[in-house]
């Protein structure tokens, strides 16, 4: 295998974007399902326990590492390939494509740029308060003592705005980005891929919805 | 009918070019839009101006010469239909009609409304062929091919060339004129033989010569005159995949 053409290839690009892509799709699986344990009710106690699994599993510490490298190949190959595809038509038509293209797959690299700002929002709010960057607030006992930093977060209407509408575009971003893993994989089947298709709508529903719960839920039931 | 037209002018491929106005009346339903074009330079030449450049050969949809951009989609507004093939039925009467050059890095504009296409012909030159020892064809039936081998492999050889996938796609992209070209040929015995270094080569040049990357919005296949599925791009990630991850070195 040479490893200067697989680099270079366009087809790599999409290989390795769709593999970095379908892995951050796993991940928010398990992060939306550790998420609405926020919604038990107890205090927060189903939800302190599965963070302590999650901070002191050592697997899920590598996984962790992996999960950053996921995001960071996904974002820097995203940037890279926008770039390229810019300069692929430097002129540009007068009268805009009118082909019959869904949206959400041609403002990918939009929905994008708003869910990588969510995201550094997000570490911000959490993330790096769990590293020490910033210091702990809402009355949380430590770093590690998410529930009432969460309360606080998500109990603001400005914060719960910019995550439920992060998590609209997020579903926008991973209607298309479904199937097109698929695609990208080559794995387009005229049998299967309506059914895949179905799925990736009913994934990308699930999780803005299932995460866009939370925020709704601090701000009008929690008391 | 009577149509206000919009035509990108270009002197070369260095020169700056830009819109000029046309209004042409008396044009006939049943004009195909070439025809409509070579009576508007009919009506240039006589008062001593320069006629609209456009590409054309068979005028029946087979040769992949004609290829405009109409109204914001490549060969106009009927699907799975080339310029050629388009008559002014299609419009509505006192209706404008902007007409523009395919526009990609990969496709110059050497005049007017014809673009330099010869980066497909480097794709092609790349490995776009099967090679076999000359003589005199042998019997067809030889080869046994399982019909549906052969008439999927026909879906993807009605590719004409014309470059409407690249014209259509937001970013430039050649792969479904790159995939139906490789898949033809992987899909048959004869091809087989060369479909791994055929798609790395074919894949290599597409790169090279500047097409954009593929982001699967698959307005190449809405707007491919000859419907070209995208399966066909799928077909060509498992077997560029395939060549990368099970070719010997040796």
């Amino acid at each position: 295998m040479s490893k200067k053409g697989f680099r270079l290839s366009s087809l790599s690009h999409k290989y390795v974007m769709a593999a970095a892509g379908a892995f951050l799709m796993l991940f928010l699986i398990s992060h939306l399902t550790t998420n609405l344990l926020l919604l038990a009710g107890d205090g927060g106690e189903k939800f302190d326990q599965a963070v302590e699994f999650l901070l002191t599993n050592p697997v899920i510490k590598i996984v962790e590492y992996v999960l950053f490298a996921g995001f960071i190949i996904h974002i820097i190959l995203g940037v890279i390939i926008e770039l390229h595809n810019r300069k692929s038509r430097p002129v540009g038509y007068k009268v805009a494509l009118k082909s019959d293209t869904s949206a959400f797959s041609r403002f990918m690299i939009h929905s994008g740029i708003i869910i990588f700002i969510f995201l550094l929002i997000h570490l911000y709010n959490f993330f790096f308060v769990k590293l020490g960057l910033f210091p702990v607030y809402g009355g949380a006992e430590s770093s590690h003592d998410f529930f009432p930093m969460v309360v606080v977060t998500l109990q603001n209407p400005v914060y719960a705005i910019i995550y439920i509408v992060s998590f609209v575009f997020l579903g926008f971003h991973l209607k298309h980005a479904f199937q097109s893993a698929f695609q990208s994989f080559g794995l387009n089947h005229d049998k299967y891929m309506p059914a895949i298709k179905v799925v990736g709508t009913i994934y990308a529903v699930v999780i803005a919805v299932g995460f866009s719960i939370i925020p709704l839920y601090f701000l009008f039931l929690y008391k | 009918m009577e149509f206000k037209l919009k035509i990108w002018r270009q002197k070369n491929a260095s020169a700056k070019g830009k819109f000029e106005n046309h209004t042409l009346k008396n044009v006939s339903a049943e004009m195909s839009f070439l025809q409509m074009l070579d009576y508007l330079n009919q009506q240039i030449i006589e008062s001593g101006g320069e006629p609209v450049h456009f590409e054309h050969d068979c005028r029946e949809g087979i040769c992949g010469s004609c290829g405009l951009y109409i109204n914001g989609r490549p060969h106009g507004p009927v699907t799975h239909t080339t310029t050629c093939e388009l008559h002014m039925r299609e419009f509505e009467d006192n209706s404008t009609i902007v007409i523009e050059p395919w526009r990609s890095k990969a496709f110059s504009v050497i005049k007017d409304l014809v673009v330099d296409r010869s980066a497909f012909e480097k794709v092609i030159r790349a490995g776009g062929f099967v090679n076999v020892n000359t003589g005199s064809a042998q019997e067809a039936n030889n080869i046994p091919i399982n019909k549906k081998i052969s008439d999927r492999a026909f879906d993807a050889a009605v590719c004409i060339g014309c470059g409407a996938c690249v014209a259509a796609c937001k970013n430039s992209s050649a792969m479904l004129f790159v995939s139906a070209k490789v898949s033809q040929m992987a899909m048959l015995p004869q091809g087989k033989v060369e479909a791994k270094d055929r798609v790395e080569k074919m894949v290599a040049k597409m790169d090279e010569v500047g097409f954009g990357f593929c982001s699967n919005t698959y307005g190449c296949e809405y707007d491919c005159p000859k419907g070209i599925s995208v399966e066909f791009i799928a077909q060509m990630n498992r077997e560029f995949f395939s060549a990368r991850v099970c070719k010997s070195k040796r």
